[in-house]
């Protein structure tokens, strides 16, 4: 690791500031994943802004009829709450099964979509249970929050400071690990809410994305039948040594049906 | 370079860091404390597992910085003159370690893991839990064993 | 029974240590006025250095010193060696490149050293790495098992045309064509023995102390054979002489092989220590570990079988190719040759066999032992023909074996590739881990799990393995470099504890437990009063260290020698001081007694006596301390049979191991709590290798898997727990009737998973590691033929 100014912040206008003044400034939530980043030399920032002191950046509430989460809220605490497990149990069993107990102590919500690694899994439950990302600066409607692989629309400045999901009728996460890193190697998350049923995808591709193809193949029912018909561009699907692009869109069917029974 | 102050093993303890100093660095570097262990880089090997304010971290994964103040526990922390803990006492009953590098780490989880599930774990939930300690030498077979009977042994004193 | 004598579980007296945070590992050592080494690596996998310019480094913050391959052949540091020898077809040695511990003017695989920068702290001497320059001239590598030898390749070293370092053929080559000639069937597979990164838990390090005073270096290493270590380093490196290095193996966090070696960057912490006159500390991290410890297996392989009309077996035939790296490691030469072909024979009267071995060097990292170095790749080969064999007879899986077995009264059994197993009972051991295993049961398990959608196979291993390695002699006519004897003190305090001074050292094993349960039981001494010392060369005589399931079989043996002179000795004194004759003494549980009486001495008296001899028998020497060595007139030869059960989920190819039984002959068991714990960690080793761990290299050499992001280990949730049992037999060469356990799991289980996996989807073949896309691939290839 390269060395770096350490800034400790406790408001969301501080930690702003903080970032402002910094020469290549970067905000670090749980930093799980920015930490190894960090190790291998991948990242060299100036400063690192530790938002881990902000405390109105973390907890649960259920408002009308959102389940709205900080998002410095860790996952394990996310997977541990009553009112997620209530709200949305599919939320905290995804919540529950991202890395292992001690990076779950530690990764949170907002780390998690900020740095929107392709494979992580709460991109997939933002896009299909349609939520709304609260920044330092605005919302963004999930679907425009999460732009490319390790992208999103967040500026440099500009911190995630909540969630709010819009409270489903049913949703089920299923994913399909990495047998070496555990993270996705395709993670989808069907939700139906107001009479629509959304899908989210990670993993499968370069962004987490919405699957449009499922979605229509679904036509607003818990019905998986019509999945195994749909086909997936497959020239859009990442490759690597543990799955093939055609694997990977085989896999996002079969983790679809999945998470379609689940709901039901 | 700062100065960090924490609570390890019950103890006030500081000392002087870089930012970019790992929490892992300070408990082995600074304070001698060479129980917690490094096997990875990518924080999945979990031989460095210790609690963090009652939680388990990976110290590799956190800063030292990011430390001041907390009130850590290592696996140095866990006997007393009484003897082993239950859980440490469970692995050397159940033979739940081999080289012992990962040992710290795996005690230190399962720990964690009867905080969360209380005293009677099956051997699914046990081997879920441990996701992120990993043994070359064990199999798991006896670790498994060791966690379920550390669990009743923590739950009957 | 002594209560922790031998046959006893008793717990292990190092966990204590290690429970409570005080092992003491290599990079828990530190030492006063140390600095910290990082080494510079090669980003490329072949490559010409046409200069390095370490200006950049030598102005970093806290940077010591920086040297590369250039002062190392200044001061005469000889390059790394590999210390057997294998001819080669055209009567020559097999080709040895040299092997410099810093390059010098070439680079041959990714990772390989390039300079070392010393600095006062680990992250200075890391920055400093980088600033190193070092002027590159890519050339084109050579990867691929498979096709390195191909004619037109880029050639690697001079020395080894063809990128081939040894052609070995073994065998009656005429006799086996002759017997495929007439056979009723012949049976044939081609199949990869995936290469594995071997990942002891604990990263390799090097401390490196030099004393002016003395002259003398003192190397703290993350090694399973200390003194092959200070031997190498003083007869081949010229680091210093034997009397002047003293090699400190202090708590190994795992080895499975890897540890054995010498390698480079504890040649050049132990050289540059000396050069700066101060203390060297590297610490290598898990990113190095992948990429330059000596990886394991990968071979490229085809083995046929012809078999008469009963599925009886008439003659094998293999070809191997397999990968030894861009440089022959220590023992290298040895693990696709002897330790791979001489186990061709399985548990099976097979009479011919033929086998050829072309050794190739890549532009990889070297390839040497781990864990079971060359028996895995030969049980996995002859238990997966065994098994095509079978189907292409249409005999179930264990008629098959049980018609070709080594008959039980055939022992000791002369094999026609040079072993000669030592004893067996192979269908005992079928037959009870089939029992374990409820085999019979089996089919109606198939069906409820196709119910569920699943698809259940289950597979049979029957594995047999050379442990105890080795007699002197053996290896010798073999072209190793070494004796492979071991050593033992056992020494008596005056007042009456034990110290055992054993030549082998321990990774995990368990051997300060183990051997004080051998001198336990032997002498009588509480276990309490005995301390096994070992992994230091300058507190134990001379030893060959740990690996290939040697050490209690001949380690232990050299232990149980020591004590029978201990014995000796004893009776000469107690016969003195009880006023009796010698040949009227009697020893038992730690009691030396004149027959027929109730006059006795207890041993501790005895070793008082010898250490303060008022009284005295004349011509004994005062002092109650012996050394004896011990060299096998045979290896033994553990064997077993191992039945994994698998569910394969069609739709994902998910593999689920559901059952894994293990029935194997030990010999005697000294501590069953660790045996067991070593075939449940071997078990786990195996598994891993079939279902999860594949080393893989781009086209261009760089190492994909090289974290544990994308090198998938076992964890906990991959595996079952496992069924463990014994058919033990007596191996009448072995004085402590033992075999060796630490490697039976690691060789018997992956065939058994991948057999499993074949019968589940009912194809011919799948190869390691069978990851989810290869099982769907073939669960789809299956179901589109059966449709």
């Amino acid at each position: 690791m390269y060395e770096f100014n350490y800034r400790k912040v406790d408001s969301v206008a501080a930690a702003v500031e903080a970032m402002q003044q910094a020469e290549d400034g970067k905000f670090v939530a749980g930093g799980q994943t920015m930490l190894p980043t960090m190790k291998h030399r991948l990242a060299s920032p100036s400063d690192l802004i530790d938002l881990g002191g902000v405390a109105e950046l973390t907890g649960i509430s259920v408002e009308n009829e959102n389940l709205i989460v900080g998002a410095m809220t860790t996952h394990a605490a996310v997977a541990a709450s009553a009112e997620v497990q209530q709200a949305i149990p599919a939320l905290a069993r995804l919540a529950g099964n991202i890395g292992d107990p001690a990076v779950r102590n530690r990764g949170t919500l907002g780390g998690s979509i900020a740095n929107h690694d392709p494979a992580a899994d709460y991109p997939a439950a933002v896009i299909a249970l349609g939520a709304t990302v609260q920044t330092s600066k605005r919302a963004i409607p999930a679907e425009e929050f999460f732009t490319g692989m390790f992208e999103t629309a967040l500026k440099d400045d500009e911190i995630v400071t909540s969630v709010s999901f819009p409270l489903p009728e049913a949703a089920a996460y299923m994913k399909f690990e990495n047998p070496a890193s555990r993270y996705a190697i395709v993670g989808v998350f069907v939700a139906k809410t107001g009479g629509e049923v959304r899908v989210g995808v990670t993993g499968a591709t370069a962004c987490a994305h919405r699957g449009f193809r499922l979605e229509a193949a679904l036509g607003g029912e818990l019905d998986a039948g019509g999945i195994d018909a749909v086909e997936l561009p497959v020239e859009q699907m990442n490759s690597d040594i543990h799955a093939s692009a055609e694997y990977r869109a085989h896999l996002v069917k079969v983790m679809t049906k999945r998470a379609v029974e689940a709901c039901q | 370079m700062s100065t960090v102050s924490m609570t390890v093993n019950g103890e006030a303890v500081c000392g002087e860091v870089e930012s970019r100093t790992l929490l892992v660095q300070f408990l082995r570097e600074n304070l001698g404390l060479t129980g917690t262990h490094v096997g990875c880089d990518t924080s999945q090997c979990g031989a460095c597992v210790i609690h963090v304010n009652g939680k388990s971290v990976k110290s590799c994964t956190m800063l030292a910085i990011q430390a001041d103040g907390a009130d850590v526990t290592t696996i140095e922390g866990l006997a007393n003159e009484a003897g082993l803990h239950p859980m440490q006492q469970a692995f050397m009953d159940n033979h739940g370690l081999q080289c012992g590098f990962c040992t710290p780490g795996m005690v230190m989880s399962a720990l964690d893991i009867v905080n969360r599930n209380g005293h009677e774990l099956d051997e699914s939930t046990v081997r879920k839990e441990l996701e992120g300690n990993i043994c070359r030498c064990t199999g798991y077979h006896n670790i498994v064993k060791a966690v379920q009977a550390g669990a009743k042994a923590m739950g009957g004193s | 029974m002594n209560e922790n004598g031998i046959g006893a579980s008793v717990r292990r007296k190092e966990d204590q240590r290690f429970l409570i945070g005080k092992g003491n590992y290599t990079d828990d050592i530190n030492v006063a006025g140390q600095t910290h080494a990082v080494f510079v690596r090669s980003p490329h996998a072949h490559a010409e250095i046409k200069g390095i310019d370490c200006s950049g480094a030598l102005a970093a913050p806290g940077v010591v010193a920086v040297l590369t391959g250039d002062d190392l052949a200044a001061d005469g540091i000889g390059p790394l060696i590999c210390g057997v020898t294998v001819t080669s077809d055209d009567g020559e040695p097999h080709r040895a490149p040299a092997h410099p511990a810093l390059a010098q003017g070439k680079v041959n695989y990714v990772g390989d050293h390039v300079a070392i920068v010393i600095a006062e702290t680990r992250a200075q001497a890391r920055d400093a790495a980088e600033l190193v320059d070092v002027d590159y001239n890519v050339l084109p590598a050579v990867i691929d098992t498979g096709s390195a030898a191909d004619s037109g390749q880029q050639q690697i070293h001079e020395v080894a045309p063809d990128n081939v370092c040894y052609n070995w053929p073994f065998g009656d080559k005429d006799g086996v064509e002759a017997a495929f000639a007439g056979a009723h069937k012949v049976s044939k597979l081609d199949l990869v023995n995936n290469r594995m990164v071997t990942n002891p838990m604990e990263p390799r390090a090097a401390l490196g102390e030099y004393n002016p005073g003395t002259d003398e270096i003192t190397l703290h290493l993350t090694t399973q054979n200390p003194h092959v270590h200070r031997l190498v380093l003083s007869a081949f490196n010229q680091l210093a002489p034997e009397h002047k290095l003293r090699v400190v193996g202090p708590d190994v966090g795992g080895g499975f092989g890897a540890k054995i070696f010498v390698y480079a960057e504890e040649l050049v912490v132990g050289w540059a220590c000396r050069k700066i006159k101060r203390p060297v500390k590297w610490n290598g991290d898990r990113t190095e570990a992948f990429l330059a410890d000596a990886h394991g297996r990968d071979h490229v392989s085809t083995a046929e079988m012809a078999m008469d009309e009963n599925g009886k077996f008439l003659a094998m035939r293999v070809q191997t190719q397999a990968n030894l790296g861009a440089y022959l490691s220590t023992f290298s030469t040895m693990v696709p040759s002897y330790l791979y072909a001489f186990l061709l024979a399985g548990q099976y009267s097979t009479p011919l066999i033929y086998s050829e071995v072309k050794a190739v060097f890549t532009n990889t990292a070297p390839v040497d032992a781990c864990r079971g170095a060359g028996r895995p790749e030969a049980t996995y080969l002859v238990e997966r023909l065994v098994d095509i064999c079978a189907a292409d007879m249409g005999l179930d899986p264990a008629e098959i074996r049980r018609r070709n077995f080594i008959p039980v009264d055939a022992f000791p059994y002369q094999t026609p590739v040079v072993q000669c197993y030592d004893s067996g009972d192979y269908p005992a051991a079928l037959d009870k881990a089939m029992e374990l295993a409820d085999y019979s049961g089996f089919s109606a398990r198939a069906e409820e799990a196709k119910s569920r959608g699943k698809l259940r196979g289950i597979g049979l291993s029957s594995y047999v393995e050379a442990c105890g390695i080795a007699p002197s002699a053996a290896v010798g006519q073999l072209g190793a470099g070494v004796g492979l004897w071991e050593s033992a003190q056992v020494r008596f305090n005056p007042t009456g504890n034990v110290q055992v001074f054993t030549g082998t050292h321990s990774h995990g094993q368990g051997h300060e437990t183990t051997f004080a349960q051998l001198v336990c039981d032997q002498l009588g001494v509480p276990i309490e009063n005995i301390e096994v010392i070992h992994g230091d060369t300058a507190k134990t005589q001379f030893g060959m260290g740990t690996y290939g399931s040697r050490s209690l079989a001949v380690g232990g043996v050299a232990i149980a020698r020591a004590c029978d002179k201990l014995i000796a000795k004893g009776k000469k004194i107690a016969a003195h001081a009880l006023e009796a004759a010698e040949g009227d003494i009697e020893f038992a549980d730690g009691n030396f007694s004149v027959a027929g009486t109730d006059k006795a001495m207890n041993i501790a008296e005895v070793a008082f006596t010898a250490y303060v001899p008022h009284s005295y028998p004349e011509g004994v020497e005062p002092g109650f301390d012996e050394n004896a060595f011990f060299d096998p007139t045979n290896f033994s030869f553990p064997a077993g049979t191992h039945i994994c059960e698998v569910e394969v989920d069609p739709d994902t190819g998910v593999v689920e191991v559901v059952k894994y039984s293990a029935v194997d002959d030990f010999g005697r068991l000294i501590n069953p709590m660790i045996v067991e714990g070593q075939v449940h960690g071997g078990i786990a080793h195996g598994v891993g290798q079939a279902l999860l761990e594949g080393c893989s290299y781009d086209s261009e050499g760089q190492l994909i898997t090289a974290s544990y992001m994308d090198y998938a280990m076992p964890r906990a949730d991959n595996l079952p727990s496992f069924d463990i049992d014994y058919a033990p037999t007596n191996p009448p060469d072995n004085p402590l009737g033992v075999k060796g356990c630490g490697e039976a799991g690691a060789i018997g289980a992956p065939p058994a998973v991948i057999n499993a996996i074949s019968n589940a989807l009912g194809v011919r073949h799948i190869d390691m590691p069978a990851t989810p896309e290869t099982v769907w691939r073939a669960a789809q290839q299956a179901a589109a033929v059966s449709a």
